[in-house]
């Protein structure tokens, strides 16, 4: 089995990877250890604005 | 800076930031400036043509003034010179505030950016009005323009992406995602859609490499991704960061901010062949391109509600500040049309509404309610910060100017549904013996009410730019407007608490 002939039978399963990309984005999203890295991301605009040049 | 003040700055990281962080403005300043005389340029033209549709009078005989020369002019006017100014202005504006970092190449490598860019501009409105074109839509500028604009994109995302990498905040934040996979998407789309062979190496004229259905679905891909990047992706990263910076609030939900972007650019790539429906293209390419499009629903209303989820429980300010209320109804505008979309996308539909004025409605509902309102909020927000006052002229203009153009939109899209759908029905109507009821012709006298409508709502918009026009110069002076201020009432239940 040459690398074309794996590539053509990967592609042919393409909605089950892109199914498989976007529950790891939820997952990632979802995840109960990331809830406070994502609400001080969420604070990142409301910090001082600095000095201006 | 050295690593001293990067300790302090990290440590007191939550509380305040690095004082010493100093952001360049000078060219952030130069393309609010552009954005606010290309809008109201691009709003004169749109003015003027849908004038010409009405009244064919106006083409005034001459070639250069006719409406097929000064559409793209009025196109390209509002997106690429209006919007793309604005994109310019609060996305090197944001990454600095949101990177804790000033511009990756400076000043002078943006004021660059800035000049090539309107440059540009005024040299493709000049090429379409001297009858120069590539006849792709919103992909007009012949071959030499394009070279030209590809190099100034480059040095955009040099300057941005540089930004990001060299941040001192360790988290990207979402409307950085939004900016850079606009930057990345339109830069790969503009490449892709101009693979142009010149007649001649001095010459203008130049033809596309591929040809027949592949052209049209190379432009299609190019044109609902110009949409799906330029005018969404990008002012998404506008909302992401000046909705909750006006709001004094965090964004509703990160974690569906994360969800909300990783969809939208997974799915929206592929709709282009919704363009294409009932033409050569194959069958199975305009299902999938129906078929992403419908399910662009999710990603647009999460990213919706998210914006306006994120005013929860300070709903009052809707009231008291007209410049969040710009920001808000531009969310809803997204809503609106997004909802829309999918809609006009399904075969069936698409086969009534398809050539008609319902899609310049639609289209309309989106780039004057949602890329036109965001804009305005996000410039009256930016105005008194860069110019250094401490508030803008008047907050009661920014209301005029809030329902001025707000009605200017009833208008025009309600004016384009009648005649839109009026249209369509007309075009497939049978009389009894089998023959097409109605010639062309017909339609086009039926539209001539809508079309004065529409006109009208047109100039209703352009009178809102103008006053925010001179709303913006007297805060630029720093003059502040004697009037009734908005007052915060409080609640009737916090008073009985208190």
């Amino acid at each position: 089995m040459d690398l074309d002939s794996i590539t053509v039978m990967l592609r042919s399963f393409w909605t089950v990877w892109l199914m498989l990309l976007l529950t790891g984005i939820l997952v990632y999203a979802m995840w109960p250890g990331n809830r406070r890295t994502f609400d001080d991301a969420a604070q990142i605009p409301l910090k001082d604005d600095g000095q201006e040049l | 800076m050295t690593s001293a003040t990067l300790t302090s700055g990290a440590t007191l990281g939550s509380q305040r930031v690095s004082e010493d962080v100093r952001y360049h403005e000078d060219a952030i300043r130069l393309f609010v400036i552009a954005a606010v005389f290309w809008g109201v340029i691009g709003f004169l033209a749109g003015t003027f043509i849908a004038l010409q549709l009405a009244f064919p009078a106006l083409n005034l005989g001459l070639e250069w003034t006719s409406f097929g020369r000064l559409r793209p002019v009025h196109t390209s006017a509002v997106i690429f010179a209006f919007g793309g100014n604005v994109l310019f202005a609060t996305s090197l504006y944001s990454v600095q505030r949101t990177c804790r970092q000033h511009l990756f190449g400076g000043e002078g490598l943006a004021k660059f950016i800035f000049w090539n860019y309107n440059v540009f501009i005024v040299l493709a409105a000049l090429s379409y009005v001297l009858g120069f074109t590539q006849g792709k839509e919103y992909a007009e500028p012949e071959w030499i323009l394009d070279l030209y604009l590809t190099v100034t994109w480059v040095l955009y995302a040099v300057q941005f992406i540089g930004t990001v990498m060299t941040r001192r905040e360790s988290h990207i934040y979402v409307a950085n995602w939004f900016f850079m996979a606009f930057i990345l998407t339109v830069a790969i789309l503009h490449i892709g859609n101009n693979v142009n062979v010149p007649v001649s190496l001095f010459g203008m004229k130049s033809y596309t490499f591929v040809s027949g259905v592949q052209s049209a679905m190379v432009q299609w891909w190019y044109g609902h991704n110009a949409v799906g990047f330029f005018l969404t992706a990008g002012f998404l990263g506008i909302m992401y960061y000046f909705v909750p910076k006006r709001a004094e609030r965090p964004v509703y939900s990160y974690r569906l901010s994360i969800v909300h972007f990783w969809t939208l650019i997974f799915l929206y790539i592929w709709a282009g062949p919704h363009h294409l429906h009932y033409t050569s293209l194959p069958d199975w390419a305009q299902t999938l391109g129906m078929t992403f499009s419908v399910m662009l629903w999710m990603p647009s209303w999460g990213g919706m509600i998210n914006g306006i989820m994120t005013l929860s429980g300070a709903w009052d300010k809707l009231r008291t500040d007209p410049v969040l209320r710009f920001l808000v109804t531009s969310v809803a505008f997204y809503g609106m049309s997004t909802f829309e979309g999918p809609l006009m996308s399904v075969k069936p539909v698409n086969a009534l509404s398809h050539y008609t004025d319902w899609t310049v409605g639609h289209v309309h509902s989106g780039a004057l309610g949602w890329v036109a309102f965001i804009s305005f909020g996000a410039i009256y927000y930016l105005v008194p910060v860069l110019w250094k006052r401490s508030q803008l002229y008047s907050l009661r203009l920014v209301s005029y100017h809030f329902w001025t153009a707000t009605i200017g939109i009833v208008l025009y899209i309600t004016a384009m549904w009648v005649s839109g759908i009026m249209q369509g029905l007309m075009w497939r109507a049978y009389d009894n013996l089998g023959f097409l009821q109605y010639s062309f012709v017909e339609t086009v006298a039926a539209m001539h009410p809508f079309y004065v409508i529409r006109a009208m709502g047109g100039v209703l918009f352009v009178t809102g730019a103008l006053i925010m026009v001179y709303n913006l110069w007297r805060t630029a002076k720093g003059d502040v407007r004697i009037e009734k201020p908005y007052v915060t009432t409080p609640h009737k239940a916090t008073v009985g608490a208190a």
